[in-house]
Formats: structure tokens, sequence, C-alpha cells
């Protein structure tokens, strides 16, 4: 079976054990509450690994400001998979040309208008422009727990949702500091996934940068190992799937958005982020689509 | 323009204006000597990528795979390198 057969095939099994519930939308489904516990767990189960550092939690709704995707250039990097809130602002005349458009079937987007808001790309976004100004000696710890974001790519995969959840910390100082902090993640992250069962790789990876550009933005990223991956087999072992991601950002947050380290220079910023949905999937294609039925040493790790 | 014969001084003034265009430093190119560190004078890997599509249009070839590195796009006299390479590859081609 080739790897689009198995996942539709999983997507369907997901369907007819009701822990997916279709909305007509691929990528946007409900959620029962036993797919739910598997992400309660799995968070609670970060949580254990990282009460000892004591970091800040903040959270917040899944947006940016709008201005965020201009000044991160978000749009010149992937703009394919930005959502941008449209609201209508006109008066009465305009209002009736959209109910027209609309009964027509026309293309009545063109009566809205942008917001100040987009639906956050991911976890971390909302939080750089809040970070302003110049950290202390540490630097600053910010775990975002699990937040939603929007990826606009509709697909059969359902590893492959439009609105999903990043269990997200976020390292914010010198380099030294924030090298150090991914370095023990990249550990502590295999060794969690590995103590679910789960047979994760870290690999070396690039975001889906758009077009042609995009492939020189992630042969460089590539190069420069700012991006790693945990993979994990979810419906094909020649193509593991990604479920959780190490990002070391450099100085490109730091300068957008003034944060400065202690001694004054641009601050440097990592994050880390875990696909909790792709981890529940990939617990549920390892274990089985009961989790009564899960060993119980994963069991206890996630309910006990 | 492609693949005709040009100077190095020709060449070294168009790679000039695109970084000016496009390489979005933080300092005026005119302060940036051939040599010098591109991506500590401000540019970043998107406006690296933005002058690697410019130097594209202009010259009519494409970066291979092999090309698409930090390293080629880091200073003045690395892409007057690399184009170099290029315009000579494309020479070679358009031979009758």
């Amino acid at each position: 079976m080739n790897d689009t057969d198995a996942r539709k095939q999983f997507l369907d099994q997901l369907f007819a054990s009701g822990l997916f519930i279709p909305t007509g939308i691929a990528g946007f489904y409900g959620r029962s509450a036993e797919f739910e516990s598997i992400v309660e767990g799995f968070s609670k189960l970060v949580d254990d690994f990282s009460r000892a550092d004591g970091a800040e939690r903040i959270f917040f709704p899944p947006l940016v400001p709008r201005t965020s995707l201009e000044r991160t250039s978000y749009l010149e990097s992937m703009p394919h998979l930005a959502g941008v809130i449209h609201s209508f602002r006109g008066d009465d005349r305009a209002h009736r040309a959209l109910l027209d458009t609309v009964e027509k079937g026309g293309e009545w987007g063109e009566f809205l208008d942008m917001t100040d808001l987009a639906l956050a790309p991911a976890a971390c976004y909302p939080l750089y422009p809040t970070c302003a100004g110049t950290v202390g000696e540490q630097g600053r710890l910010v775990d975002l727990s699990a937040a939603y974001v929007f990826r606009c790519e509709p697909s059969d995969d359902p590893a492959r949702l439009q609105m999903f959840r990043q269990r997200e910390i976020v390292r914010i100082g010198t380099p030294g500091l924030v090298t150090a902090w991914r370095s023990l993640w990249l550990e502590r992250g295999v060794e969690l996934l590995r103590g679910l069962g789960l047979d994760a790789t870290v690999e070396e990876a690039a975001d889906p940068f758009f077009g042609r550009s995009g492939r020189m933005m992630a042969a460089t990223q590539r190069q420069q190992k700012l991006k790693f991956e945990v993979q994990v087999p979810i419906c094909s072992e020649q193509h593991p799937t990604a479920v959780t991601s190490f990002n070391y950002h450099r100085e490109h947050f730091g300068r957008t958005f003034g944060i400065r380290a202690h001694d004054g220079t641009e601050a440097h910023t990592a994050c880390l982020g875990f696909g909790v949905e792709r981890i529940a999937l990939a617990l549920l294609k390892r274990h089985g689509l009961a989790t009564r039925d899960w060993p119980s040493l994963v069991r206890a790790q996630l309910w006990s | 323009m492609a693949g005709t014969n040009r100077s190095e001084l020709e060449l070294t003034e168009i790679l000039r204006r695109i970084l000016a265009e496009r390489g979005r430093l933080s300092v005026p190119v005119s302060d940036v000597t051939d040599d010098a560190d591109l991506y500590l004078a401000g540019m970043t890997s998107q406006s690296s990528a933005a002058v690697m599509l410019a130097l594209e249009d202009t010259f009519e070839f494409e970066f291979p795979e092999r090309m698409m590195r930090r390293e080629v796009f880091e200073s003045i006299a690395a892409m007057r390198g690399a184009v170099t390479e290029l315009l000579g590859e494309v020479d070679a081609v358009s031979q009758p």
C-alpha cells in the first residue's frame, strides 16, 4: 500500500472509531474525549520533564498581530500557509452588494477587509513582540503550553491538520544560553518519546519555504543546522513524520522585535514544539486505537 | 545579456546594484568592500534568496542545488566567482 492510501485508511479508521469527527473540510476535524485525553496526558508528561527548569508560563489565543507576518517576512517564506483574518467594514450599500454576490455564488471575499489579526503560524510567534527590551543575564525561558496554530494546507493525511497544537517552549538570550538549551532538549525530547514506545529519531530538517527562493532558504537552513526534527513513523516506515521540531532562529526575532541580550547584543532565540496531535496519532498507530489496551508503562506516564 | 563577455568591473557593478536593491544590508553598499562578510553587514537568508533570484533574472541562468549555499553569497567576491562560473557554463552550452 502506498503512503497516500495508508494515510487515507488511517483517517477512515479514526472516523470509524469516533476519535476524529469529520466536518466536510480536509484537515479540520472534531476530536473525541478519548483523543483529547491523550493530548492532555502528553502535555502533562512534558510538564513533568520540564518542571525543574522553572519556565514562565504565558498563554496566548491562536492569533498574532497581522504586522507580525509582515515584520518577520513570513509572507516571503511561507505565504501559502498563512491565514489572515478579514471582516466586513462596509456600509449598507456594500452590504447589499455582498449579500447579492453571496446569493449568486460569487467571490464575496472582495467585500472584506484585512483586520489587525492573523492566525498564529507557530506557537512562539505571539510571544516575541511582547519581549521587546533587554532580558536578564539568564535570558528568558517561556512555556507557551499547547497552543493552536494554523497552516493552510488541506490534506487527507490525518497528521496534516490545518489547525493543530504545538506544545511550545521558547528560550531567549545570548547564543551560548540558547544553543545549550536546544542541545539539552534534543536529547530530552527523544528520551521522552522513546519512553512512550515510539521509534523516534532526530534528523536535520528545513521548513517548507515557498517557491524557488524557498529552496535556497531551505538549503542554508539545513547547512547551518538551524532546524532539527524528531521523526516517528505513523503511516509509513520509509517516510516517518516529524512530530517535534527544535528551531534555532539566531537573531531573526531578536532583531525584528528589538529584543536584546543582557550584554546589549541582539538576543538569539530558539523554540521547541511538540506536535501534540501527531504524537497522539503516532501513539494510536503504535499501541492501537483503544487507549485502555495500551501498555501499562505508557498509560502510567500519561494518566497516572 | 546571457553569456556575453563581461569585465570583472561591470560584473561587480551589477552585483552591487542588486545588493543595494535586494540585499537589505544595514549599511550602504558603497561601504562594503568586495571581500566583506555580507551577513555581518545585515543580509539575511531571506534577502540572500532574493539576491539569488535577482541574479538569475539578470543573467538568465539558474543556480544549481550545489551552489545554493551560504558561502556562495557571503561576499561580493564570492558571488562574482559563482556568477562567472555559471556564465562560463552558459557560454559553453550556447556555442553553436
